[in-house]
């Protein structure tokens, strides 16, 4: 069975790369041009690392992937993210 | 605290005792815990001894700095939560990583619209965090949980709950298997017009928590939005499972 989580999950793992916690952040699909907070992706944490996908139209937003002695950050499918000044 | 970056730390097991068939509440002395937001999480972090790691999201019931309460239940074939509820013991120190999510939060003064939180099972630990951080602000908007629950045993919380309900804060149960002697309802699930009436309705334009299994909250959340509520309204957090 996969383990299907939303974007909350991702707390943990986007905290070192961007601001303290990025969940909150609205960032934008480039699929579908939806608008939402990173929280409501639909997450697998069952791929090799962690895959977001739009919760609207599924394409993929962003993956990471730990590979040891770096860490792997995908935001193929993001066009653009809302940061706090 | 809005913005404090997540961190680890090493927490000492103060206390482990039931609070379910099959969680368990744990009790932790966490000195460099700065405290947390009511709905935040932290990551657990286990460590076998050939060096294999697992790690874990589990909700925070408390806010205060310098110590950290869990409700954990344990998954059949969980890798780390077996351990936290069967084999953890007083003195033993776990890793934790947090205060994490600034999404799935609720904070005092934010806004005097009712607040609903809706719990499946073990979803209620983030909204009891909530409950007991609305009544220790006084915060005046009107706060209501419906909580969706095997049985009567099966409540965590359940003193806290009884206690902190009054005015301004309301529980509804709903068992699912099995009702206390004497209850009005059937056991049942949550259908959508229990949900409809023992909710605040959508004129009333709440802001909901919803918090549960992945299953629980995607039902929950469509029905919420069948009977008028708007998607924005809705925050959300799904901790797996069916």
């Amino acid at each position: 069975m996969t383990t299907r989580l939303d974007g909350n999950v991702l707390a943990g793992a986007l905290a070192h790369l961007f601001v303290p916690d990025a969940t909150d952040l609205r960032a934008r699909c480039t699929n579908c041009g939806r608008v939402a907070p990173i929280a409501e992706a639909v997450v697998y944490a069952d791929a090799p690392g962690l895959v977001a996908r739009c919760r609207s139209c599924d394409h993929v937003l962003a993956a990471i992937v730990d590979a040891g002695d770096k860490v792997y950050l995908s935001l193929s499918g993001l066009s653009a993210i809302a940061l706090p000044k | 605290m809005r913005h404090r970056r997540p961190a680890w730390h090493v927490a000492t097991v103060v206390e482990t005792r039931p609070e379910t068939p099959n969680a368990v509440r744990l009790v932790l002395d966490v000195p460099t815990w700065p405290g947390s937001e009511a709905g935040t999480h932290l990551d657990v972090r286990l460590t076998a001894p050939d060096g294999y790691q697992a790690t874990r999201s589990y909700s925070v019931a408390t806010s205060e700095p310098g110590r950290v309460v869990l409700g954990i239940d344990e998954l059949p074939d969980g890798e780390v939560s077996p351990f936290l509820v069967r084999e953890v013991l007083a003195g033993d120190e776990l890793e934790i990583h947090g205060p994490l999510g600034s999404y799935f939060v609720w904070r005092p003064g934010q806004s005097g619209r009712p607040v609903q939180l809706i719990a499946g099972g073990s979803g209620v630990v983030p909204l009891y965090a909530m409950a007991a951080a609305h009544a220790a602000a006084s915060d005046p908007s009107p706060f209501r949980l419906l909580y969706s629950v095997r049985t009567p045993a099966y409540v965590y919380f359940r003193d806290e709950l009884a206690a902190l309900a009054g005015p301004s804060f309301a529980v509804d149960h709903v068992y699912t298997r099995q009702a206390p002697p004497g209850w009005d309802e059937p056991a049942g699930r949550l259908t959508r017009d229990s949900l409809a009436s023992t909710t605040f309705a959508p004129h009333e334009r709440p802001r909901i928590f919803v918090c549960g299994s992945t299953g629980f909250v995607e039902t929950v959340v469509a029905w919420l939005l069948e009977l008028g509520h708007a998607a924005h309204d809705i925050l959300t957090e799904r901790f797996g499972g069916l």
